[in-house]
Order: C-alpha cells, then structure tokens, then sequence
C-alpha cells in the first residue's frame, strides 16, 4: 500500500512527468479515432462520453471545489441544457435552431435557472445547501418526467438535431469526440485563468471562512450567485452536447445517480485542481466501461478501487497545488503565474 | 463628542432576547489614535465589533465613520468603506497561502471582473501585478518573510496572528479593529505585537481600536481606553485615569467589603 502512494505523490510533484504524461495523454486521445484498434467505435463512445462527464466536472468544480457550496444536483442544469437543447433542436416544438446558437443558449438557460435557485438559498451553507440542491435536482426530474405536453414525459424527445459544420453532418461519434475535446481544451483553459483570477480567490476565500471573505470586502452573494450561474453554464453546455450526441433524451438520463456520479469523479480527481478532474473521469466513467468484459464482477472491482483510493489518499488523486507567488526582493516582483 | 472623530457610536444598543449585551454605548475613536476597550469577559466587547463590521444590526443607536452612518450597511460595504478587523480566535483561508489570503484581503481594492480575468485584459494583469506586488509588501512589513508560499493552516500560531493582521491591512483599511491580538502569545511575542501596532499606526497611518485582556499591552500603548461591563459604558480615560477608577477596580476585582 505504501509504496504506491509514494508514486503516486513522486509523480504528481514532477513537473517535467506531468508535462510529458499530459503531452502523451493528448496525443493517445487526438489519435484515437484513427489508430487502428479493435472495437473502435466503442473506445471513441466511451471516451468522448468520459469528455463530456470531464466538463460535468469542471462545472461542479466550480461549485463544490472552488466556492465550497456541496451542491448534490448537478444533474439538473445538465437536464436543463439537454431539454432547452431538445425544445430547439427538433420536431417537438417544430424548432430547427443552428446548434451553435442553440449550445450557448442551453448553458445560459441553465445558467439563469441556477441563478433563481441560488437567490432564496443564499444564506444556506454546506449540508442546508446540499438538501436544497438535491431536492432542486428531483424536482427537475420530475418536471421533465410529468409535465407531458411540454418534455413528452417518460417518452423522452427523440429526432434531435446533429450539428452542422459547413457540410459536415456530425453524424458519427467520432465527430463529437472532436467537439468534446476542443470543448475541454477551451473550458479547462479559462477555468485555469479563473483560479489564478480576483474572481478565483474570492470563491476560494468564500469556501475556506465565508464570514471573513466578507470582511475581507467579497460580496459574498454575489460571487456565489456568479459560481452558480458559471457552474451551471457548463452544466448546460454539456447537456446540449448530449442530447444532440444521442439524438434523443429521456428523464431518467438526469437523475441523482448521475449528480453523484459527477460528485463522484471530482472528488476522487482532487477538489480544487481542474486536471484532477481528467483523472477522476476518466477512471469513473470510463473505467467501469472498459472493465465491461469482466461482466458482474466489474462494480465490485470499481467499488474497491474507490475505497482503497479513499484511504491512501484521501485527497484526490491531484490536489491543489498552491501557486508560487512570493518574489525574493518585493522591489523587483517578476510577474506571477 | 469628540470632534474630528473617525468613528463614533451613539447610543448603541444590541440585545439577544432579554440581555442587552450593549447599552446604550457612547464612544469615539480620534483618527490616527490607538484606542483600546477592556472590560470583564461578556462585557460586549466583541458584540460592539460586530456591529461596527456589520455582522449584528443594533437594536438601537448609531454608528458613523468618516460622518456617514454604518447602519444597515453589509460587512463587505463597511470594509470598503474602510474598516478591517481581526478575530480573537484566528480566522484565515487556512488552504490558501499566505499571500493568497493577503491578496484576498487586497479583494475590495482591486476591480477586474471575471470578464477581465477571461480575457486577460490589460485591467486584469496590471492589477495581478500591482497587487502581488503590494501583496509582497505587506508580508515583508508583518515580518513574514519567506512564509509566503505556505498555506496559512500550516504557519506557527504566532504567525498565523501577524498574517491575519496582515490580510486586514491588506484591504488598506483607515480603521483597524483587533479583537484581543495578543491573546495566547509569550511575554516575548507580545512585545513584539506591540511594536507592529505601533507601526501600523505610525508607518501606514491606520487608526486602532483593540479590545484586549493583557493590560501590559494596552497600557503600553493605548492613548485612550474606554472601559465596558455588561454592555454599559462605566469609565473612560487615559490609560492611567482608567487604572485607578474605582468603578474599574470594582469590576474587574469586586468591591471591597468588611471582613465580617
């Protein structure tokens, strides 16, 4: 047990390692879609499916790892944006949208819908916000799954439109597969700038003592709100991207194992570290997968790689590593990171 | 009152169900002062600094700074209004580093928008800049030096105490208040709080008021002590006219009665 979490910190601390692993980890993924494996199709699905959970994370993140707000219904911005995508997207309402209007849109649909939770629950913190958060999710749920002549209930909607890029229809998944990783490479870059942002420290100091970041001069209503909305933006995001990937939704695809499963990954990932959130979706939500050939015996396996990560460490595959910012001779500061 | 107060409060009154934890409290703070309040425990004094910040609405009473009355005001609004305080039992970002708590501190002064942070406009570096830049500063005049880097929750006590007054001095606020600063420090630690209070005052121009339990330190260097039990105003002075007030004594040691 020791020595791997001995690697395992080894590893994180080198830079020059997680520069080279990434590097590589890019280019396996850019690669994929053509390298020519058996299965292929499958791996692309589950992959590119692991890509969309990555930015499911990194909008939680933003709730859960940044400003500290324990939110248990993530899925319910996801379902916002799938249902907003559907509504525009297909023969339901009779709404042919382009689906890069309609992807933005989705995002702020969710965004604003988070923002209305949000103002009533203000005051609530940790466990208080967790039961508002799960109750909104299951309220959600329902509502798709009961207001009938609007979300078509248990049916679902189905005939969703695939984007179109010039000629190309994004038929198959290895055209999502692109979409969800240009996707990842821009979100993941400007939640990075975010962290290192004004607007980064005042969720970070909300998380660590909400009291002080007030006195400290942080509208701490605001900037949750503005957390929220940010989260939920991504939320939405992917939800669109997902019901046009699949072509058809049903409420049952936004339920609380989904909002877990989110919670999940970001926790195993390291809270507060956008690349944890990679690792920890890759090996939730993609690992189960790939373990499919060993059939029953696969949840066990998972169930006890969970565990044992647990314990050794507790933290997060990557945790936070805090910037370095102190300069030798506060006269000439070189400029931060 | 005092002209040429900085803050002052009139009539203050705060209750929590039947106790009147304040009542009916007058006091000023001159600017460029270092003023102290004492009293027994449960006095009210941490009460009087958190409706000053803004965390209790008084019942009844005013508040004003700079003139302008506080009341109503939330805490982020009275700290860019330019009040800051401390806390008796240490409060910090404890997983961020010191300078990210100083920097968080430098929050209310700073104005790039999470737009600005997106596109790294030319707003957000120059202010990322200036700001570490000050940030580092600040560290260096707490004498913190080479803790930078280091999460808060991993600093000594007595550091811990120095950073937290760092990251208030950090929202470069005209009034500091310190709630017992230095509560669980040696004689050694305490001498040299003393002399960054001093420092705070006489380098950076900020006006102190601290409530403290160590009267070596307030009669040191308080030029002005106003002295609570439950919740009432019973003496105020100059650190010797305080001393030897009777009602003061009385407070703190009981009155003396006859042997029977």
């Amino acid at each position: 047990m020791q020595p791997i979490q001995k690697l395992v910190t080894q590893i994180s601390s080198k830079r020059w390692l997680m520069v080279a692993l990434g590097v590589l980890g890019i280019v396996l993924i850019l690669g994929l879609p053509m390298l020519p494996i058996p299965q292929k199709n499958l791996w692309v699905r589950i992959i590119g499916y692991a890509g969309l959970y990555i930015l499911l994370g990194l909008g939680l993140l933003i709730h859960v790892g940044m400003t500290g707000m324990l939110d248990l219904g993530f899925a319910a911005y996801y379902g916002i944006g799938a249902y907003t995508a559907a509504f525009l997207l297909s023969d339901h309402f009779g709404l042919h949208l382009p689906f890069w209007l309609v992807l933005p849109i989705a995002g702020l649909v969710a965004a604003l819908v988070s923002m209305l939770v949000c103002i009533p629950v203000l005051r609530l913190r940790g466990d208080y916000l967790a039961i508002v958060t799960l109750g909104f999710a299951e309220i959600c749920r329902l509502l798709f799954l009961n207001l009938k002549p609007i979300t078509n209930g248990s049916q679902g909607i189905m005939g969703i439109d695939k984007p179109l890029l010039g000629d190309i229809v994004f038929k198959t998944g290895t055209h999502f597969y692109y979409l969800i990783f240009l996707l990842l490479v821009l979100f993941i870059f400007l939640t990075n700038r975010l962290v290192k942002s004004r607007t980064g420290r005042a969720w970070m100091a909300i998380r660590e003592d909400e009291d002080v970041a007030e006195i400290s001069g942080i509208d701490t209503s605001r900037y949750k709100l503005l957390a929220f909305a940010a989260g939920a933006f991504l939320g939405g995001l992917s939800g669109a991207i997902f019901a046009s990937w699949q072509g058809s939704i049903f409420p049952d695809n936004f339920n609380l194992m989904a909002s877990i499963n989110i919670l999940c990954l970001i926790i195993l990932g390291g809270l507060g570290n956008v690349y944890g959130v990679v690792i920890g979706a890759l090996a939730l939500i993609a690992l189960p997968d790939m373990l499919r050939g060993l059939s029953d015996f696969r949840m066990l396996i998972f169930g006890i790689l969970l565990i044992v990560m647990m314990i050794l460490k507790p933290e997060g595959f990557l945790p936070r590593i805090p910037p370095k910012l102190e300069s030798a001779h506060p006269a000439d500061v070189q400029e931060g990171q | 009152m005092m002209t040429g107060a900085l803050l002052s409060t009139t009539l203050l009154t705060k209750r929590f169900g039947g106790l009147e934890a304040i009542c009916e409290l007058d006091f000023s703070v001159k600017e460029s002062s270092i003023v102290s309040i004492i009293g027994p425990n449960g006095a009210g004094k941490t009460t009087c600094f958190n409706c000053i910040t803004g965390f209790y609405r008084p019942d009844e009473g005013e508040i004003l700074f700079l003139d302008r009355s506080l009341i109503g005001l939330t805490p982020h609004e009275i700290a860019e209004r330019g009040v800051s305080r401390t806390y008796q039992n240490i409060r910090l970002f404890g997983n961020l580093t010191a300078l990210e708590n100083i920097l968080a501190g430098h929050h209310c002064r700073m104005r790039s928008t999470i737009g600005d942070a997106l596109i790294h406009s030319t707003r957000h570096i120059r202010e990322e800049r200036e700001s570490l830049e000050e940030a580092n500063q600040v560290l260096v005049f707490v004498g913190l030096q080479g803790c930078g880097d280091t999460l808060a929750c991993n600093l000594p006590y007595g550091e811990q105490r120095r950073l937290e007054i760092a990251r208030a001095v950090a929202c470069k606020p005209r009034l500091l208040l310190l709630d017992e600063p230095s509560a669980g420090m040696n004689p050694n630690e305490t001498r040299n709080m003393i002399t960054l209070i001093r420092r705070l005052r006489d380098e950076l121009g900020i006006t102190i008021l601290i409530i403290e339990h160590d009267m070596h330190l307030i009669m040191t260097i308080s030029e002005y002590v106003t002295v609570l039990d439950f919740g009432r105003k019973i003496a105020e002075g100059t650190p010797r006219q305080v001393q030897a007030h009777a009602r003061v004594i009385e407070a703190y040691l009981g009155k003396a009665r006859p042997i029977a």
